[in-house]
Parts: C-alpha cells; sequence; structure tokens
C-alpha cells in the first residue's frame, strides 16, 4: 500500500504530536460524530464498513456495539492494549507513534456506546509507553478534546490508563475485564456477556486496539472508501507482524487478503542466508502451524481464506521459520508458553498444558519412547473443545498441527 | 505507610474508578507499593488492603498471578530476557545463556552483589527487535531491544556505577 | 403449557423443570446423575472444573420463517452442538434433548477424570476424605482406570498448611474447584481464602491476619469435594466408614440447626462411643446444610472429662458422692421443708421434656418454676411470632427485616448468614443498634441510637407509620421515617429483637413495639412475617410457650425464697451479687453437667445428661419443635433432667412421668396450643428436601448429612389461629444517665461460657477477655489499648484489659458476656486505671 491508515507516522512525521495529528485531519472525525451524528449513525457507518475485531477473533466490531443492552447506564468502553501473543507487536508500534489515532478511536467508540468512561489496559510491561499515553491524554484534556461539553454539547468523556502486570490470558476480554476489576485475570463464563455485564456488571464494550485505530479513517472517509481495502467479507487495512527467520522483520501494513508469500519474499525480504522456508505460524503461537506449501504461501491473509488451508489468522502475527527449526522444539516453546500463561482455571488447560509441557520438554531431553509422540497427540486433542476460554484450544493447536506435518521431526528425538 | 506517603497519587488512581469499586485500584497500588518497598512485602498487602476496604487476601492472592509483581526480596534491578519462540528463532536463548555466563549466574537468579536478577520471560511484543529484554526497577519498566551481550553487560556495569554512585 | 415450566429430554426421559434451571439440576430431578466437582447447588456456577459435560442439542430452526424445522416424517429436527457443553454453566430450553450417556459425553468426562488425577496424589488410603470422597467416587465411575501420566512428573506440594487455627489444606490434594472459595465470597461474605499463583500452580492461599478466620469455615470441609480441606477437630481423627451417626439439635443458640453427631467405639473411652466430629444435617427450613463453626467444634463440653458423674450431697460443709437414692431423699426433704417458697430456675439448654417435668414438680409443691435469664417478649413471639411455613431462605425482593439490639453474626451466625443472603436476594434490611455490627454494611437502613434506647428507636419506627391515635407521631429524624416506610410496605416484614443494653423491662418494652409494628403494618400469622426473639439458647421460646416466665428481679426473689432447684443454669456464676444471695442459707438442689459455681453452693447437686446422651426436644427461635436423639451412653450415673424431675417428684409423692421422654412431650403437646398434635412420631418425619445431600451423589451436596431423623414442625402464633391479640402497650422505662461509664454487656460468639472452654480447638479463637472502650473514652480515662482497669460492680472489684474500637459508642464500654466480668444488665460503672 502506498498510503499507512494506521501505521500513519511512517507518512507523516511527528504525528505523536497533538498539533501535527491535528493539522492532518486528526480529531476532525470524533468532532464530527459528537456534533452531527448520533450514536446509532456512528454504529451504522461501522458496520457498513465491513470492519472485524482485529483481537483475533474476527468478528464485526459494530454488531458487537449493537449488542449492549439498552438503557443500561453507566456503560464503559474499554480498550485492549494487552498485546502479548508471541509473535505481536504492532499495538506497541501505533501507541509509540501514532497514538492520538488511536485515543480518537477510543472516543469514537465510547461515544457511539454511550459510554462516558473508557479505560485502556495496556499489558504491565508498555509501562513506559502507558505513562507516555497518560501524558497525552492529558494534553487532550488541555485540548478540550477530553472532558465536559465536549465541542459545546453535552458529551462528556473520561479516558483512564490501567496497566496489567504480566499475564496473557489478560488479553481475553472477560479475563481483562477480570482484571480491570482487581481480581485475578480469569475468564468469566459467558454468559454474560460484556455487552450486557462487562466492567463493574455494566454493559461495555471491550475492542481490541487495532480495531480502535482504524475508526478514525473510517468515520472521515467513510465505509464505502474503507471497503475498496481488503476483500470482500475482510474488509480494510491490517499491520502484519512478520518475525522470525526473515530478512526484515518488522510490521507491515497492508490490506486483508495480501499473500503470505507477498508478506515474506517482498516486503520482509525472504528467508536469510539462502535457507528454505519451513513453516509459517500465521497467529503467534494460537493457531496451527502451516507447512510452507506453495498453497499455503499463495493463500491470502484474510479471515476466510487462512482457516481454508487448515489454519487461523488470529492476531496477524507472522513467525517465519527456516528448514533449520526443529518443528518438536517450537512444540516445545509454544506449550512452556502455554503452560506457564494458562490461568489454572478450567481443569483441561490447567492439566492439559502442564501435560503437555512435560511431554515435549522429556522429547525434547531426549527421555522419550516412540509412544509418546501418541500420547502428546491424544492429551492435546483430550483438551479440545472442553475449556472455558480459548486459551487451552490454542496451546493444542501448535501440538496437533506440529505432530500432523512434521513428525519426523519427533522421531529424531526417540531413542532406541 | 503508603496511605500518608502517597496520599495524591493514591487519590488520582482512586478517581478513576466509580466509588463503590476502590478495588480497581489494586493494581496500581501495588505497584506504588512495590517501587515504594521493593517488592510486594506482607505489611503493604495489610495497608492496600485497609486503604481499599478490603480483605487482605483480596491483596496479597493476586501478586502469585501477576508476574511483574514480586513478593520475595530480590535485585533491585531484574532484566527479563525474552525468550520466547520468535525471540528464539532469533538467538535469544543463546543470548541469554552468555549474559548469564558472565554475570556467573543461571538464568533466574540473582547476582552476588544482590543488584541484578536476569530472568528469560515469555513474549514482551519487541519480536522483531531480538534479542531483547525489559529491565523492571524501581521506577519502572524500560526496554531494551536489538542488544547483544556487550551491551547488555555494559548496561549492567552502568547500573552498578549507577548505584555506588548514591 | 405454562410459560415458566421448560420441555426437555435427557438421556430419552421428558423432563418439565422452570425456566432458567441448569441441565445439571434438571437432571438431577428426574434422577439422572450428572458429575461435578465445582458446581455446587447452592451457588453460582463457575464452569470450572469441567466434569459435567454433555452433549446438547437443540431443535433447529429454519433459518428463514423462524419455525421450527421438521424431517419427512415430521420429527423435529435436533442439532447437536459440536461442543461438549458444562451442564452446570447451561440453561435448558424448549425442546432441548440432552445426553449425559453419549460416546463423546463420557469419553470427555473421562478425559476430564484423567487431567484431575495427573495432579493428585494416590494417598486414598491415608486421607480423612477416603470413604465419603467425590472424586474417589467419580474416578471409579467415569475414569480411565489407569494414567498415562508419569508419577515422577507429578507436582509435589505442601500437605498439612494451616490456612488458619481450624482449617488445614492439602496442596496436592485440592482439585481447583473453588467451591470454598465462592462459599467464602458468595455465602458468608468472609473472602478470607483465595486463589493464588496461577496455571498449575494455581492454589489456595490467605493473606488474612489471622488466616482462615470465619464463622462458617467447617463448611468448607464438607462440600470440598476431596480431602484438601480438613478440620483441626476431625483430621486423622477416623474413617468415615467407622462412624456411626445420630441425629440431634445444635444446642448453641436458638437457630436450632440440625446437627448429626458422628460416633465411633474408642478404645481410649473403653470401648464407649465418643463423638468424632459434628456435621450439618439438612433443613432447608432452618439452616440448609450449613452450621457455624461454634455448632461444629465446641462440642467437647457435652463429654467433658469434668463432667458430675454422681450425685452429690453435703454432709458436714462438704459436698461428697452418694448414691441416687439418698441424694433424691435429701433433696426431697429440704424442698418439702421449704413449703410453698421454693423458687425454680430453669435455664434455656433444658428441653421441653426437662421443663414440663421441671414444672410440675414446682407446682406439686406450690412453689414457682421460672425461665433464668435477663431477657423477655416470648409471650409477644407466641402471639406474633413467624407464621408457619416461615423460611428464611425464601425472603427475598419486595421483603424486609428489622434486627434491633442484636449482632447476629455473633448471637446467630445461621440467622445472619441468611439474613445475608435475603439481602442478597433483594430483601430490604433495617439495622438498629447502638454500635456498628457486622449487618450494618447490608443494610438499607442503619439506625444507631444511644444506649440503652432500642426502645426509643424502635417506637420511632411504629410512631412513623402507626394510625393508632393514642401514640404520638414521630418527630425525629427523616432515616427513621424512611426505614419505617420501607417496613411498612414490604410484601412480608421479619422482625429480630435482642437484649443487646437493655434490661429485663427493656426488651419487655422492645419485644412490645415490635410486635406492635408487624400488628400495625399488617405482618402478621402468615408465613415469613412475625416476631423472632433472638434468645441466648436453644429452648428459651419453648420454656416461654410451656407457661413459663423469668423473674424481673431475681435477687429480690432469691431472698424471699427458702429453696432453690436450679436446673441448668449458674446464677452464681453469672453475677457474684445472686450467688451472694444463695449462699445466705437458702437449701439449694442443682441438675448440671459439671460443679459450677452454684453447684458447688448447693446442698444437693443431680448430675445430669448432656444433650448428646439423651433424647428430648428444643422449640426454636422461628418456634420450629425439633427433635434430638441420644448418640453416646450416658457417663456415670448422670440421668436426664427430665427423669430427675420425676424421680425427685415420686419422693414427693407427685406422679411424673419417669419413663418414656416421648410421653412426657405428648401429654404437654396435647393441652399446649400450637402444639397440639405434635409427637415424638410427628417429629420424626422428614420429607425430600432439595439439594439432595449425604447419598451416593454426595459430589452434589457435600457431605451434609440426609434428614431421615424429623425436619421438626413449625407452629402457628396465637393470630394464625385465630386467637386474640394482647399486647398491651406501656411506656418504656426511663434511662437513667449518669456521668459515668454505661458498661453494656454483648455476646460473643466465642465467649468463655462452660460451653466453649472444653474445646480445645477453639482456644486460639476465643475471643479477648477485655474491656472494649472507645479511643476517645480511653484518653479521658487515661488508660491505653492493653492497660489493666479497674472496674467497681455491684460493689465488687474487677480488673481487666483495655481494648479499643472507634466504633464503641462514647461513654459505652463493652464487655463480652462469660468473660469473668459478673454482669447481666447494662449498668453504670466506675472505669479507672488499675493500681
Amino acid at each position: 500500500m502506498t498510503e499507512h491508515i494506521l501505521l500513519r507516522h511512517r507518512d507523516v512525521d511527528d504525528i505523536d504530536r497533538l498539533d501535527v495529528y491535528r493539522k492532518h485531519g486528526g480529531y476532525e472525525a470524533f468532532e464530527k460524530v459528537v456534533k452531527r451524528q448520533s450514536p446509532q449513525q456512528v454504529i451504522d457507518e461501522v458496520k457498513a464498513s465491513g470492519l472485524r475485531g482485529r483481537g483475533g477473533a474476527g468478528f464485526p466490531t459494530g454488531v458487537k456495539w449493537s449488542f449492549l443492552t439498552p438503557d443500561v447506564f453507566p456503560r464503559y468502553v474499554v480498550a485492549n492494549a494487552d498485546e502479548s501473543e508471541p509473535g505481536t507487536f504492532k499495538d506497541r508500534e501505533i501507541l509509540e507513534h501514532n497514538p492520538f489515532q488511536f485515543l480518537e478511536g477510543v472516543a469514537i467508540c465510547a461515544y457511539a456506546a454511550q459510554a462516558n468512561v473508557a479505560y485502556v489496559y495496556c499489558r504491565g510491561e508498555f509501562w513506559d509507553l502507558a505513562h507516555a499515553l497518560e501524558a497525552r491524554i492529558e494534553e487532550l484534556y488541555q485540548a478540550k478534546l477530553l472532558g465536559e461539553k465536549l465541542f459545546g454539547t453535552d458529551y462528556k468523556l473520561d479516558i483512564h490508563i490501567h496497566l496489567g502486570a504480566g499475564a496473557y490470558i489478560c488479553g481475553e476480554e472477560t479475563a481483562l475485564l477480570e482484571s480491570l476489576e482487581g481480581k485475578l485475570g480469569q475468564p468469566r463464563l459467558r454468559p454474560p456477556f460484556p455487552a450486557a455485564a462487562g466492567l463493574f456488571a455494566k454493559p461495555t464494550v471491550v475492542n481490541n486496539f487495532e480495531t480502535l485505530t482504524n475508526l478514525p479513517p473510517i468515520i472521515t472517509r467513510g465505509a464505502e472508501w474503507y471497503r475498496t481495502i481488503g476483500t470482500e467479507k475482510s474488509p480494510g487495512p491490517k499491520v502484519f507482524s512478520l518475525s522470525g527467520h526473515v530478512e526484515r522483520p518488522g510490521n507491515y501494513e497492508l490490506p486483508l487478503g495480501t499473500s503470505f508469500r507477498e508478506l515474506i519474499f517482498e516486503h520482509g525480504g525472504g528467508i536469510p542466508g539462502g535457507r528454505k522456508i519451513k513453516g509459517i505460524m500465521p497467529a503467534g503461537a494460537s493457531a496451527p502451524l502451516l507447512p510452507a506449501t506453495d498453497e499455503v504461501l499463495d493463500t491470502g491473509m484474510d479471515y476466510e481464506s487462512v482457516p481454508e488451508v487448515g489454519s487461523q489468522l488470529g492476531s496477524a502475527s507472522i513467525i517465519v521459520m527456516d528448514d533449520s527449526v526443529d518443528i518438536s522444539w517450537m512444540v516445545y516453546k509454544t506449550s512452556s508458553f502455554f503452560k506457564h500463561e494458562s490461568c489454572g482455571k478450567c481443569t483441561p488447560c490447567r492439566e492439559g498444558t502442564y501435560w503437555m509441557y512435560h511431554v515435549t520438554k522429556r522429547i525434547q531431553e531426549g527421555n522419550a519412547s516412540a509412544e509418546d509422540i501418541d500420547l502428546l497427540d491424544s492429551v492435546a486433542r483430550g483438551i479440545q473443545g472442553k475449556c472455558l476460554c480459548a486459551l487451552g484450544e490454542f496451546a493444542l493447536m501448535p501440538v496437533i498441527s506440529g505432530i500432523e506435518h512434521f513428525r519426523a521431526d519427533f522421531q529424531t528425538h526417540i531413542g532406541d | 505507610m503508603l496511605a500518608e506517603k502517597h496520599q495524591a497519587e493514591i487519590d488520582r488512581i482512586l478517581s478513576k474508578f466509580p466509588a463503590d469499586q476502590k478495588r480497581a485500584a489494586v493494581l496500581p497500588l501495588l505497584y506504588l507499593a512495590q517501587h515504594d518497598y521493593g517488592y510486594i512485602t506482607e505489611d503493604a498487602i495489610q495497608e492496600i488492603a485497609a486503604i481499599l476496604e478490603l480483605d487482605p487476601t483480596q491483596v496479597g492472592s493476586l501478586t502469585g498471578f501477576y508476574t511483574l509483581l514480586h513478593d520475595k526480596p530480590e535485585g533491585k534491578y531484574h532484566i527479563q530476557i525474552c525468550t520466547d519462540m520468535p525471540c528464539a528463532l532469533r538467538g535469544a536463548e543463546a543470548f541469554a545463556k552468555e549474559v548469564c555466563e558472565n554475570l556467573g549466574i543461571k538464568l533466574g537468579e540473582t547476582t552476588e552483589d544482590g543488584l541484578v536478577t536476569v530472568e528469560g520471560v515469555m513474549c514482551l511484543a519487541g519480536c522483531d527487535k531480538a534479542p531483547m529484554f525489559q529491565l523492571q526497577d524501581d521506577q519502572g519498566i524500560h526496554y531494551h531491544e536489538n542488544q547483544d551481550v556487550n551491551s547488555t553487560l555494559e548496561l549492567i556495569e552502568e547500573l552498578r556505577r549507577r548505584e555506588s554512585d548514591d | 403449557m405454562s410459560n415458566s415450566q421448560v420441555n426437555l429430554k435427557i438421556d430419552g426421559l421428558d423432563v418439565t423443570v422452570p425456566k432458567g434451571t441448569l441441565i445439571v439440576d434438571a437432571a438431577k430431578r428426574v434422577g439422572i446423575d450428572i458429575p461435578v466437582f465445582c458446581y455446587h447447588p447452592k451457588m453460582e456456577p463457575a464452569g470450572m472444573c469441567r466434569m459435567c459435560l454433555v452433549d446438547v442439542g437443540t431443535p433447529r430452526k429454519d433459518r428463514a420463517t423462524g419455525e421450527i424445522a421438521k424431517d419427512d416424517d415430521g420429527n423435529v429436527i435436533i442439532d447437536f452442538h459440536s461442543k461438549l457443553e458444562t451442564a452446570c454453566t447451561s440453561p435448558v430450553s424448549e425442546g432441548m434433548e440432552d445426553s449425559v450417556c453419549s460416546d463423546k459425553a463420557s469419553a470427555g468426562r473421562k478425559q476430564i477424570v484423567e487431567y484431575l488425577l495427573t495432579s493428585h496424589p494416590l494417598d486414598c488410603p491415608i486421607c480423612d476424605k477416603g470413604g465419603e470422597c467425590p472424586l474417589q467416587n467419580l474416578t471409579m465411575k467415569h475414569g480411565p482406570g489407569k494414567s498415562r501420566f508419569l508419577y515422577s512428573e507429578k507436582k509435589h506440594l505442601a500437605k498439612h498448611v494451616p490456612l488458619g487455627d481450624l482449617i488445614f489444606l492439602d496442596r496436592e490434594r485440592c482439585i481447583q474447584c473453588g467451591r470454598c472459595v465462592r462459599f467464602q465470597e458468595q455465602m458468608v461474605d468472609d473472602p478470607v481464602i483465595g486463589f493464588g499463583d496461577r496455571g498449575r500452580g494455581l492454589e489456595i492461599v490467605t493473606f488474612s491476619e489471622p488466616g482462615f478466620d470465619s464463622y462458617f469455615s467447617g463448611n468448607t470441609t464438607d462440600i470440598c469435594p476431596v480431602g484438601a480441606l480438613t478440620t483441626k477437630d476431625f483430621r486423622f481423627g477416623a474413617r468415615p466408614w467407622e462412624l456411626h451417626a445420630a441425629a440431634s439439635i445444635c444446642t448453641h443458640c436458638p437457630v436450632g440447626c440440625n446437627i448429626t453427631l458422628n460416633t465411633r467405639r474408642e478404645a481410649s473411652a473403653d470401648g464407649q462411643e465418643v463423638i468424632k466430629r459434628v456435621m450439618p444435617r439438612q433443613n432447608e427450613a432452618v439452616n440448609e446444610i450449613w452450621i457455624c463453626d461454634k455448632g461444629r467444634f465446641a462440642h467437647h463440653f457435652a463429654t467433658y472429662p469434668e463432667r458430675l458423674m454422681k450425685p452429690l450431697v453435703r454432709l458436714e460443709g462438704e459436698l461428697v458422692e452418694t448414691d441416687w437414692d439418698t441424694a433424691l431423699k435429701k433433696a426431697a426433704e429440704g424442698l418439702k421443708a421449704a413449703g410453698e417458697n421454693v423458687l425454680g430456675l430453669a435455664g434455656s439448654r433444658a428441653s421441653n421434656e426437662d421443663l414440663v417435668n421441671f414444672k410440675q414438680l414446682l407446682d406439686g409443691l406450690g412453689g414457682t418454676a421460672s425461665i433464668y435469664g435477663s431477657m423477655a417478649g416470648g409471650d409477644y413471639v407466641g402471639q406474633v411470632g413467624v407464621g408457619s411455613g416461615t423460611n428464611l431462605s425464601t425472603l427475598g425482593e419486595g421483603d424486609a427485616l428489622l434486627v434491633v439490639a442484636s449482632d447476629l453474626h455473633e448471637e446467630a451466625p445461621i440467622w445472619w448468614q441468611g439474613v445475608l443472603a435475603a439481602v442478597k436476594r433483594g430483601a430490604t434490611l433495617v439495622v438498629a443498634n447502638g454500635r456498628p455490627t457486622r449487618l450494618d454494611g447490608y443494610a438499607a437502613h442503619a439506625l444507631r441510637y444511644q444506649y440503652p434506647a432500642a426502645v426509643e428507636a424502635a417506637l420511632g419506627l411504629l410512631q412513623a407509620v402507626s394510625k393508632d391515635k393514642k401514640l404520638k407521631p414521630y418527630e425525629g429524624d427523616g432515616a427513621i421515617k424512611t426505614a419505617a416506610q420501607v417496613l411498612a410496605d414490604a410484601e412480608n416484614l421479619m422482625v429480630f429483637y435482642g437484649r443487646e443494653g437493655l434490661t429485663f423491662e427493656g426488651t419487655d418494652a422492645l419485644a412490645r413495639v415490635c410486635a406492635r409494628l408487624l400488628v400495625e403494618t399488617q405482618h402478621t400469622g402468615r408465613a415469613n412475617n412475625g416476631l423472632v426473639a433472638v434468645w441466648a439458647g436453644p429452648n428459651t421460646q419453648g420454656a416461654w410457650d410451656l407457661g413459663l416466665r423469668p423473674d424481673p428481679d431475681l435477687r429480690k426473689r432469691l431472698e424471699g425464697a427458702r429453696a432453690l432447684l436450679v436446673l441448668a443454669a449458674d446464677p452464681a456464676g453469672d453475677d457474684a451479687g445472686l450467688g451472694d444471695a444463695i449462699d445466705k442459707g437458702i437449701f439449694t438442689v442443682v441438675q448440671e453437667l459439671y460443679l459450677t459455681p452454684t453447684a458447688r453452693m448447693a446442698d444437693v447437686v443431680l448430675p445430669a445428661r448432656s444433650f448428646v446422651e439423651r433424647e428430648g426436644t428444643f422449640t426454636s427461635g422461628l418456634r420450629r419443635v425439633q427433635r434430638f436423639y441420644p448418640a453416646v451412653e450416658g457417663l456415670g450415673k448422670a440421668r436426664p433432667d427430665w427423669q430427675i424431675a420425676a424421680l425427685l417428684g415420686a419422693e414427693l409423692g407427685l406422679e411424673i412421668e419417669a419413663s418414656r421422654c416421648g410421653q412426657v412431650f405428648a401429654a404437654y403437646a396435647a393441652s399446649a396450643p400450637g402444639y397440639s398434635g405434635l409427637n415424638f412420631t410427628k417429629l420424626a418425619e422428614s420429607e425430600k428436601q432439595w439439594p439432595p445431600v449425604g447419598d451416593s451423589d454426595l459430589y452434589f451436596g457435600g457431605t451434609a448429612f440426609k434428614n431421615h431423623h424429623g425436619i421438626g414442625v413449625q407452629i402457628s402464633p396465637a393470630c394464625e389461629r385465630g386467637e386474640g391479640i394482647d399486647i398491651d402497650w406501656i411506656d418504656p422505662p426511663a434511662a437513667s444517665k449518669t456521668d459515668g461509664i454505661l458498661l453494656v454487656p454483648v455476646d460473643q460468639l466465642y465467649d468463655h461460657a462452660m460451653t466453649i472452654r472444653p474445646s480445645q480447638v477453639l482456644e486460639p479463637r476465643l475471643a479477648a477477655a477485655a474491656i472494649i472502650l472507645n479511643p476517645k473514652d480511653a484518653e479521658r480515662l487515661k488508660v491505653a489499648a492493653g492497660d489493666m482497669v479497674e472496674i467497681r460492680l455491684n460493689g465488687h472489684v474487677d480488673e481487666m484489659p483495655v481494648l479499643l474500637e472507634p466504633g464503641t459508642p462514647s461513654g459505652v464500654a463493652l464487655v463480652g458476656r462469660s468473660q469473668g466480668l459478673a454482669i447481666v444488665d447494662p449498668l453504670d460503672v466506675e472505669v479507672r486505671p488499675a493500681s
């Protein structure tokens, strides 16, 4: 793409300064909705844009907003900036370099949800960024873009930053709400969904950081324009975090539907050291591993195409592995991650991730028998479809897909 | 006492939440206590519970769940190296091992002078700039990216100088 | 089909249940067992353990029309969900078809069991829960039989973690179901235990000081589905299958919790049955499936080695052991000699049968049988007490509760819990007391008065809503008016009144005002409405119903008495002044468990059996007549009180039933209003209760015992029976105010009474013997926390340390009853630093 919609700082210098952001159209969208649109009009516009949640599930954003229980107030908006998926570092870049676009997105969302308070839940590790963001929020109050009587209307809005303290599971929206309420970040039972009983048991919209950053351009340029980017069912731009064995790891803002091949070889500069690409994790640790076949490489990265080849787009964090990578090691790493990050609330995830970790470790250490590969597969499949939230499901995906596509990598560790 | 020492900051934190939802302020106050006391002490738990009108169990039980909270005195500085898969693909494990060897400790241990604890942690959202780590100190958490062993050891020396100057 | 009912099929069985019912409960209602660990029918579902996985199918709907789709044969097409669902979190829906026993569901549950066992130790042979363990039972039924998990990879954790003084945690056995945590949070609002850490490290922790300190902590061991939580009292004590069970009623307060006494023959007791533990016995109208820790742990008094084994008579100034014949003869002679000047004093733990015979004996002598106690109002309770069918657990939205001059958390914990639950269901609570109590936090209106003005506060409530012209209209502050209106407008209203800060006359006036309030707001004569007295003991209401009354001025009465018969009471121990009066040559006979201070002054002491060694009935504070049964052999030569009274009667030529306890009760019931038709057989009747507990499916409700021996009968108040109400109005007694400190005796759950002290397990939990002051008063008196002060009281000087509590009203000192200070009524006292 010639123009960056989300990584706008790559086109406009100093857009992290409020005056520069405003000079380039910043806060016109928020002003437009507050002064001239009803909350329902905003919801309709976002629905029309086809914007889908960028946190991983890809649920239509406008539809999610329309689930808010009518006539119950106060309501809250919570921005999920708990970016913790291995291989994902897109929100961080925007937070650092294009923060006002995100904050304007929060404000638009709050207006649409008829909320007067929004919380930005940042992972605790973003300490410096969160404190910088706090200073920017203060600037917005000074500029009367937050606070009482915005743009001369009766609408008021406060945005508060809240820091997590190190827990991957808090990226799950109900765990995030628990954490924000000062409890252990363990997922809640659903229903009730946050739209009915979210933060402090009030109707709440929880949206991903990147999702919210999409809102100002949608409002300014319209849903129709937005739909010219990406595919029909997955419209809009997406920031792809590219990591692992590529020449130029980093974030790339591309239309949804761009192929793996284009991202990895064109933008990412291909595989270093003349090695061959072996596998792709398209959604960090949380989706099945894809063997890097031509079919896979030519698949468009959108919410429909990736499932067709057996994985998920998720947060679109593309981890590339060259042919030096032992997939059983990769599975050991993801299993370690999920064992560490399981909140422990439900049995299959708590016990299953612990068990998978031990079997993968045994395999790595050469202490496993041939049956242990099947055992690992079976323990992973045993978790499937039984967990309270998606974390347990994520944990088993690299395991099952790793064994399915690269069983030989496991077998080499089996002794006599 | 936190309540006396940080009254203004505590009030500012509490003002973010509805009056009947004081519990939401528990993480910010735990950070406050950790920066003041170096770690979450038993007294800090009782103090925060009193401020927020909670049972101490509702405060203390969080320390084990959240990895950025420490309930034991460790090094004043925590160097937390991401050794998760994307960073590991770019040599983070070897980097961590070498840093530790140079400091004469194992991953997870604290240097002899009690100053630095080096840990391996999960993804920090800096995968494209591996090897990388975050430095947790009494001021907060700061990222150090595109690191090598020398730059890291230099930073540690810098921390040691900073300490001896104080 | 009613809209509120839902029809579905579970394993092919047709089920009709109310809308909103969870699949797990719907299945249980028709006898289909869905195994659970984290779910408990008394608590909100958590969906954590995933053991209750079932196959759920719902009727297919035509997307276009919204109609239910049918196949060619006209059958509804059922789509089974791709994933298994947790039956504990999924409500039923119309037309749903659930399969508990499908291959997929069975395999799913088998997998969950295998996961749970990966971290569970194999120590069933030495585990307290073994034999009554849900995990053990469900593993046998649903588990894989063999684990694929390597033993060497098992996580080893601490096995003897004291969470507090009473509860131990075995971290290895814990399966993280969270029932204990949720019980403490949701049911009793004591969140003193919680989950710490995460993942496989998730564990139960406490950071509270002192640890797991909650009056309800023992219940968590009943609902723990493994042997992770055990009580200090019972752990390593016995195997469940060795235990015998006897149905009983707790005697520590007026709630009348149904309990089961588990006993075992022990070598240490010469092969006799010994009480090993006290467990809740289900009675959904009384204590549901809970008991407080006092009821659970303070049972050792009943079998304390210092119990009286033989009758004692005074010979040459000394009490010496003798046989029953000698003792009874001597007692009878002394009583007879006193003529009509015999006073009988019966304590509140005397059963109805004891009191019936006691009264007959005193009547036969021409003397007076009195209740020993300082609280009045039982006759008003008899008239406008709660209607039959009253059940605290059915109060909720639209209903109201008033609690005056009582700290239910300390005096009747299970009522406290019931009130709390009612408030959570939407009931409105009004609390009036002279100091803050734990109920204030849940009250819509917490009214504070100056001791002893409880009556004035209640009167204010009455005046604010009364249409009685004789009453002057209320002129006080708005809070009372608002609160009164809430009470008046409530659909149902229950009023609990106590004795805190009040004299005998004060409680009488308070009860009258409360009764009038109920009458005038038309909250009488039906279920969930009426007056409840928070008595100190288990059967005070029974004594009032029998026509016994306390003496308003006991000391004066004692001065005129020539003989005294004391049954289960210790006036000399409670009040040195009364002791002085008794000591002035009154011929005294005492029926007791121990050699109390009063018994030491007696001429004849007759050893009585404790409640665990005999049968009888108590009438609870909510006027439920309940039967208790013997659990162990009587100690030594002790006899039940009703029999002792009858034997004394026989010596005096009176015919009193001496052999059949049931006959004593039946004869009384036949003539007592409200009790008519009752007999031991009737009281032994039970009914099916929800949730099921104590059966082979004890994974569901926990190890509380099923009620096989009677849920009792709640008797109606006079107004419900159409009898006239006669509650005269009198002005409240004028309160005298002096410059001194008003010393107010308050009830503490763990006081230093003889019914608690023998239970060593509770020793660290006992309330400190101290005088509680407001910090400002302490400053004025020049004393600091921990200092000793002198208290001048009834001509005696006592010393006590000072405890400071900011909530204490100024000019008032609080002291726990049975803390060594001889005080019954609030008194103005002189407090000064000890020299």
